[in-house]
């Protein structure tokens, strides 16, 4: 079986903090790592190749600094690492993001694809099902259990807000995982090693793509970003002191209507 | 892109029963509908589901277009989609909203690279630029420490993914109709490559406080386990959820996956009501980026008025049952 796992690198946005100042977003100093749900979905693909005979690629889009992550996925026990990386692919959308890498899966030929659920800096969770729908292949989101049934079948937990779904999935197909579907395995220290060799990462711009370019990056993207804020500087509060419990309920009420809350 | 006109609100159903998401949207949905002067419709996809359109006309629906099949009995991600884009290729809506559920953020991706458009997820505003009739669509990104406005200038409909409960239902009406549009999809075995073996539906939903947009908070002041009920029926009337210090936990006041704080969570709501927390620094760095903090504490010089947006000098478990009480009589 060959598995494609889809990783991004994305910056640790626990760490991300407003400047109390100028009520902006800091960037420096935080760190890139690899977007959880995704290293679920790695760890999901080792598991199967731990039991089975199968080839596990890690497949990303970004800039050439994000070969940091694949080679985390290299030292983790992929076979395979692919950075598409290319100026033109700068500025995609969830559109243009699943349309470049499903040219790049379509050119692997994977059974499986695995991605995982959302990144922490979007919170989109568009870009898996939006691969599938470019390959034309069937999906299932949300997955939180993956058995393996034959060779060109797999049976798959499928949660909801309310319950779940026990679904049977012919390969190819893409699953999108949650983080609670395994805990992840650590890095092993030869291949730490073996990872920083050069070469291991191979990199593919749209030359081996061979997209139109107005389907690419910002120019292919058919969402723009108009304007992006943070919530601005917290003003010091209120305090007050009141005389009886009705004049405290109205003073709450008040400000929950204020913040639409009701 | 001058063919497309109206609004369509996608309607999810599960086992039969509208989610509450679907009719917040046909309230934003009106809303946006009215600033372009146009039509609010709905997209209501399953299987034996006719009895519930007529709810859709109550709720302000002007058409209602059905899609029923028997393979449309459990939620799949490919017939639906086949479903929804059939429709949207069929009525070029220039707008069209899904609710931010499992099944809506599996949903709308799929339908949205089908009939080549954007998408931006997850909004918690929407609103129409005057001058160019442009949705506005705006979302939460960075772990919520960045606002951004998304705009799809060029491509038709304009479709987002709404996070629920953000957004108002109109008011009921049962003298209101709609028209009722019955659609037939020729649907084949290639619609279906996966097999639905078992659906499970799970009564006790597990609380995940990082995810309630308000939390009705208990500290030490709360007194006993008795007093926690009026914060319970408190957070029960504005949608939230309760939790609590890491004092109220020791005591066996509350179950500790509510716990708040450096030895429980971190938490970011839009509203956390501080009732009877005295603002120790192992609790402020759990919940300080919170958007709005109301603190209730007897004690003036109590270090959670330091972090709070408005507080108040009293006794909690006399303020919150007034609350109540008050919202109550608006309620009525």
């Amino acid at each position: 079986m060959k598995i494609v796992v889809c990783v991004k690198q994305v910056p640790d946005t626990s760490e991300v903090r407003i400047d109390p100042i100028t009520g902006t977003m800091i960037r420096e100093g935080v760190k890139s790592i690899i977007n959880p749900d995704d290293l679920s979905g790695l760890e999901a693909a080792l598991r199967i190749k731990d039991v089975y005979k199968a080839e596990v690629i890690a497949l990303s889009m970004g800039p050439m600094q994000a070969d940091n992550a694949l080679r985390e996925c290299l030292a983790m026990g992929v076979d395979q690492a692919i950075l598409l990386s290319d100026r033109k692919f700068a500025g995609a959308d969830t559109w243009a993001t699943s349309l470049s890498l499903s040219k790049a899966i379509e050119k692997i030929n994977p059974d499986l694809i695995i991605a995982g659920r959302q990144a922490i800096d979007g919170d989109t969770a568009q870009v898996g099902p939006q691969i599938a729908e470019h390959l034309n292949i069937p999906s299932v989101a949300y997955v939180n259990e993956i058995k393996v049934k034959d060779e060109n079948s797999l049976v798959v937990k499928r949660m909801f807000e309310d319950g779940y779904q026990s679904i049977l999935v012919k390969t190819p197909c893409l699953l999108t995982v949650l983080k609670e579907i395994n805990s992840v395995r650590y890095m092993r220290v030869a291949k730490i090693y073996n990872s920083y060799k050069d070469g291991l990462v191979e990199v593919w711009d749209n030359e081996v793509l061979k997209l139109d370019p107005h389907e690419l990056g910002l120019k292919g993207s058919p969402t723009k970003v108009k304007k992006s804020y943070t919530k601005g500087v917290k003003t010091a509060g209120k305090v007050f002191e009141v005389d009886s419990k009705e004049e405290a309920a109205k003073i709450i009420i008040d400000k929950m209507k204020e913040n639409y809350i009701l | 892109m001058e063919n497309y006109k109206d609004v369509l609100v996608y309607i999810e159903q599960r086992h039969g029963e509208i989610q509450t998401v679907s009719l917040e949207l046909l309230g934003i949905g009106k809303t946006l509908a009215e600033k372009l002067n146009v039509n609010v419709n709905a997209c209501i996809v399953g299987n034996n589901i006719k009895n519930l359109a007529k709810e859709l006309a109550y709720y302000g629906a002007n058409k209602v277009y059905i899609v029923e099949n028997e393979i449309l009995e459990n939620y799949v991600n490919e017939p639906y989609t086949k479903a929804l884009a059939t429709v949207i290729n069929d009525v070029k809506p220039e707008i069209v909203l899904v609710g931010a559920t499992s099944i809506g953020r599996d949903l709308a991706p799929r339908v949205s690279s089908r009939v080549h458009t954007g998408l931006t997820a997850d909004c918690t505003n929407l609103d129409i630029d005057p001058e160019t009739n442009n949705l506005l669509m705006t979302r939460p990104a960075f772990g919520g420490n960045l606002m951004a406005t998304i705009i799809c200038p060029n491509h038709r409909p304009q479709m987002s993914t709404v996070r629920p409960g953000v957004m108002v239902q109109s008011r009921r009406d049962e003298t209101l109709t709609s028209e009722m549009i019955d659609y037939h999809i020729n649907f084949t075995d290639k619609d279906m490559n996966v097999q639905v073996l078992e659906r499970v539906k799970e009564k006790a939903k597990k609380i995940r406080i990082e995810d309630a947009n308000v939390l009705v908070s208990a500290g030490r002041g709360i007194g006993s386990k008795e007093n926690m009920k009026s914060l319970y029926q408190l957070s029960d009337m504005i949608k939230g959820e309760v939790s609590g210090t890491r004092a109220v936990v020791d005591n066996g006041w509350l179950d500790k996956e509510r716990q708040v704080g450096q030895t429980g969570k971190t938490v970011r709501p839009d509203l956390y009501i501080a009732a009877g927390i005295s603002g120790a620094i192992q609790h402020v760095s759990g919940m300080e980026d919170s958007n709005l903090i109301i603190a209730i504490n007897k004690n003036p010089s109590a270090p959670i008025f330091e972090v709070a947006d408005v507080g108040i000098v009293g006794d909690a478990t006399k303020i919150i049952p007034e609350v109540i009480k008050e919202l109550k009589q608006i309620s009525k």
